[in-house]
């Protein structure tokens, strides 16, 4: 039996299409009216409500909270202050990611780690012998996601405390409508964003009061569908999409470090031990095989294949999830794990594994894309990750 | 003078830019001269009444070619382009009529009038969407001259007779209709639903002096099928921002390319030294030499203003003068305090409140049958403007919240018939009679506007020549009948963006492939000047 969000009620009754989709066992709405379009572009014009309730929440509290979370992250977590909010993936000790998600400093000695797939046990077994309490708090805490250009003034316009001090990875402990939460500048969408993390009973009134005073802005509920083509156009990689956890690869092939998914950044190997460093210290030294990054069509070339065919050009219709392969000449290079049509950009994009030599922006490839059901290539390029950026995420 | 433009551009109407966009790609050193204090001329977004900002003129972006936002990079000057997903037609007796760019919802909301039109809907639009792809390429290519024996034409001659016979059966004789028959005939041929018939004819007498049983109207509604076609650029839909902001981008790709833009540098006359443009010299006196001059200006205005008839032979100047205007399109541009309630959406029997909303987004058309349309029609005839007139509405705050103060709305209403020569001439009195009209016929349908309207702006024909300058307000700058169409326009031997004047070129909707929000014109005739230079 697949589990509801405390937000059910509502989006079930907003549900048009009946189009829902599995994410972490619950049922998550894929888009509530008949396409995902409007809702898409929600998000880049005004701003998007999504329903981020499946993300897995962790409690880590304790004297040592920092030390567990050190141990086992590549990023230096003494560094985040209360307030502060890190990205960051996490290995195993062959340095091969097993997950990614959001650090929280919710206080001194109180964290809120999200991840994709369930970790309670990895955070029990690199915590032993530690002074640290590891709470599941994934259904007790309900999590929204606003995101869009006027999300700030819809979030304002409920709350008593001023967000404009609010930047980008930091979080806040504040009142929104009534309801106690907490708001982190956050998102999966690359652009001004927050998420809020609240306690599972007030998500209904919480959702009540954001609709109400959104509409003004323009907001609109939006499904995963819309978020999929934003967070792609964002250049940000999904778990069980983009690459496989190192706990459920069966093959090492299948596996990907930080480095192979360009998450370098986020590996900082001068600080103390954690899980994984003399791994990837070695990669480190040797440079990765392989590159996580973008690549973009080239439409005139692509609109040829579908001329031949005696067809006006497609593109897909909603975005795609799978293995696609990448050439370069006659030989396979690497492979696309997602793409779409970006409305926006008016280009055709896709999120790619490729060898490294063949990675560095603007080099020539082709990709497979099927037209009138036969494989042909299309002439791709590749390009820096994100393919949208605007001022205003950070700003 | 210290410097010697490669060309100067007369008028910063969204042509005018992307020419200059196009020839300082290619290297040329380009200026722009806007007559107003802003660039876009028919695309332009102003802020009317404060927090209220509107697409004062144009109002949506159709057939915006593909190749333009490609080439000139717009999305990432700020090009972002919201579709439009519906048409609401409201009807007299209180129900209404629903189109949607979704499938199913389309058949179930054309089921509800007539089952047969549902059905019958797929093949019109399969046929439809197949001859627009047929047609589609002249949009795209130079209008060879049927007259001329030049090589090229020759060629670009022989390619057409090639693709027409090319073109299969169905194909042919559908497209010999469209270009001969009235809209209102042509779907008679089809459906049989009042108010679909209605509104669909209505987007061929789109700024155009002529009725849906007018011969040759059919024509026009291709252009939203070969819309279509580009489907995944959405050709057709509202910009964020406003048309406006068509303008900005294609603006800020040209000044990109190091073109540089003048505004409130209005152009007096094309200087001419021995049958070749020279420069220009500006209202203020101000002289500017350039290698060439390029016009984005209307016919009429570029060759008996600012040229002047002495300078050309007579014949060109007769068809110059025989090239037709008469505009006839109005726009009432509304500030609201609130959603204006269509009484055919409030009974939620028929619409629930999700329903209702998302028809808000879309088109509104007041267009209940072709008798109403034509009636419109025929009081402009006779020199006065229609009392019911047909409208195409859009609520542009629904789709971008920017447009408006939170909560506030503003609305788009493209009104039509009021003919340029309206009998005793426009006047401030008679122009609010006009927006009179608009006001009480949309309240019919939606009887709490009136009391929710902040502030509004009536733009006639009249004020459209005088702010935009195009000749009798015609909207595409001139009509975009099928006598000056092609290698017509604007006149027979001079479709190519050539003139009588040497050095001298014309870039606006007044050429191939004409009005509309497409860049086209301004494309090809960069083009065409970049290929003759070789
Ligand atoms: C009311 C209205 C509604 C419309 N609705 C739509 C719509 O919804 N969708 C659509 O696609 N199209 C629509 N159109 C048509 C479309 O807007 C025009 O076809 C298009 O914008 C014309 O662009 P252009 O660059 O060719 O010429 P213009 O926009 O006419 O630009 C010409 C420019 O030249 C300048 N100029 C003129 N004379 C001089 C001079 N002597 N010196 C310097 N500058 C000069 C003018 O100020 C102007 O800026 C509409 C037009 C109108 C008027």
């Amino acid at each position: 039996m697949l589990k509801t969000t405390p937000f059910h009620a509502r989006t079930a009754a907003l549900s048009q299409s009946h189009a829902w989709r599995r994410w972490a066992g619950h049922v998550a709405a894929s888009h509530y009216e008949l396409s995902h379009e409007r809702e898409y572009h929600a998000i880049r014009v005004a701003a998007g409500l999504l329903d981020v309730s499946p993300l897995y929440k962790y409690l880590i509290e304790g004297r040592d909270a920092v030390r567990l979370l050190d141990r086992m992250l590549p990023r230096d977590v003494t560094r985040c202050q209360p307030g502060q909010v890190l990205y960051t993936p996490w290995c195993d000790a062959a340095g091969k990611v097993l997950d990614d998600g959001t650090l929280a400093r919710l206080a001194e000695e109180r964290f809120r780690l999200t991840s994709a797939d369930p970790g309670l046990l990895w955070l029990e077994e690199n915590a032993r012998g530690l002074d640290v309490t590891i709470r599941d708090v994934s259904a007790s805490t309900a999590a929204l996601a606003l995101q869009g250009p006027r999300s700030r003034e819809i979030l304002q316009a409920l709350c008593e405390d001023d967000l404009a001090g609010l930047k980008y990875f930091r979080i806040l402990a504040t009142r929104l409508g009534g309801c106690r939460v907490e708001i982190s500048r956050t998102g999966y969408t690359g652009d001004l964003g927050y998420e809020i993390w609240l306690d599972a009973a007030d998500a209904l009134p919480l959702w009540d009061a954001l609709m109400r005073t959104g509409a003004a802005w323009g907001l609109q509920a939006a499904g995963l569908a819309a978020l999929d083509l934003a967070r792609i156009e964002a250049g940000l990689m999904l778990l069980d999409v983009d690459y496989v956890s190192a706990r459920k690869a069966l093959t090492v092939d299948e596996t990907s470090t930080p480095f192979e998914l360009e998450l370098g950044w986020a590996v900082d190997l001068k600080k103390a031990a954690f899980v994984g460093r003399e791994a990837l210290a070695q990669e480190a030294a040797r440079g990765p095989a392989w590159c996580f990054t973008g690549i973009a069509l080239d439409w005139d070339d692509y609109a040829r294949r579908f001329r031949e065919a005696g067809l006006a050009p497609r593109v897909p219709a909603a975005p795609w999830r799978m293995s696609v392969p990448i050439y370069s000449g006659a030989a396979q290079v690497g492979y696309a794990t997602s793409g779409a049509w970006s409305p926006m950009l008016k280009e055709y994009i896709a999120l790619a594994h490729l060898r490294t030599p063949q990675a560095a922006p603007g080099t020539s490839l082709d990709m497979e894309v099927t037209v009138a059901h036969r494989r042909v290539r299309a002439a791709a390029r590749v390009v820096r990750r994100p393919f949208f950026d605007p001022e205003r995420k950070r700003g | 003078m210290a410097t010697t433009w490669d060309s100067v551009i007369i008028g910063g109407g969204h042509n005018g830019l992307t020419c200059a966009a196009y020839l300082a790609r290619a290297g040329q050193k380009v200026l722009v001269l806007e007559a107003r204090d802003l660039v876009g001329g028919a695309a332009v977004t102003e802020e009317i009444f404060p927090g209220f900002r509107f697409s004062v003129y144009s109002y949506v972006v159709s057939l915006l070619r593909p190749e333009i936002i490609r080439d000139l990079d717009l999305p990432r000057h700020g090009l972002h382009v919201l579709p439009l997903e519906s048409t609401l037609t409201p009807l007299p007796n209180g129900d209404h009529l629903a189109q949607w760019n979704d499938h199913d919802q389309n058949h179930a909301a054309l089921a509800r009038h007539s089952a047969r039109d549902a059905e019958i809907y797929d093949k019109f639009s399969r046929l439809m969407h197949l001859t627009g792809r047929a047609v589609q390429p002249f949009l795209g290519m130079l209008p060879p001259d049927p007259a001329s024996l030049r090589p090229a034409d020759l060629r670009g001659l022989a390619g057409l007779g090639q693709y027409m016979r090319s073109l299969g059966e169905r194909q042919f004789h559908t497209l010999h209709k469209l270009l001969t028959m009235s809209a209102a005939d042509y779907l008679d041929e089809w459906f049989e639903g009042e108010a679909l018939k209605g509104t669909k004819s209505a987007s061929g007498i789109i700024g155009t002096m002529q009725g849906p049983r007018s011969p040759g109207t059919a024509y026009v509604l291709l252009h939203h099928y070969m819309g279509e076609l580009d489907g995944v650029f959405r050709a057709w839909g509202f910009a964020k921002g406003g048309n406006g902001a068509v303008s900005g981008a294609i603006t800020a790709a040209a000044r990109g390319f190091g073109a540089t833009i003048r505004t409130g540098a209005p152009v007096a006359h094309v200087r001419i030294r021995n049958g070749r443009a020279t420069g220009v010299v500006l209202a203020d006196g101000e002289e500017i030499a350039a290698t060439r001059v390029i016009s984005g200006a209307d016919p009429r205005r570029t060759f008996i203003d600012l040229v002047g008839e002495a300078a050309l032979p007579g014949e060109f100047v007769e068809a110059i003068r025989r090239y037709r205007f008469r505009g006839c399109s109005a726009k009432v541009n509304l500030a609201l305090d609130a959603l204006p309630k269509f009484s055919c959406l409030a009974d939620r029997s028929i619409a629930d409140d999700g329903l209702a909303r998302q028809l808000m987004r879309g088109a509104i058309s007041i267009s209940p049958s072709v008798d109403y349309i034509e009636r419109a029609y025929d009081q402009a005839k006779y020199g006065e403007f229609s009392s019911r007139p047909y409208m195409d509405i859009v609520i542009p705050s629904m789709l971008d919240p920017g447009m408006a103060p939170p909560g506030k709305h503003v609305m788009s209403i493209f009104a039509q018939y009021a003919p340029y020569h309206l009998n005793g001439g426009w006047t401030d009195a008679r122009r609010e009679a006009f927006g009179d009209a608009v006001i009480d016929t949309l309240s019919e349908y939606a009887p709490d506007l009136k009391s929710l309207i902040l502030g509004r702006q009536v733009v006639t024909p009249a004020d459209i020549e005088r702010t935009v300058g195009i000749s009798e307000g015609s909207i595409f700058q001139g009509e975009l009948s099928l006598q000056q169409m092609f290698f017509s326009r604007p006149a027979p031997a001079w479709a190519q963006y050539r003139t009588p004047v040497d050095a001298l070129y014309q870039c606006g909707s007044g050429t191939h492939p004409g009005g509309g929000v497409m860049g086209a014109p301004g494309r090809l005739a960069a083009l065409s000047i970049l290929g003759e230079k070789k």
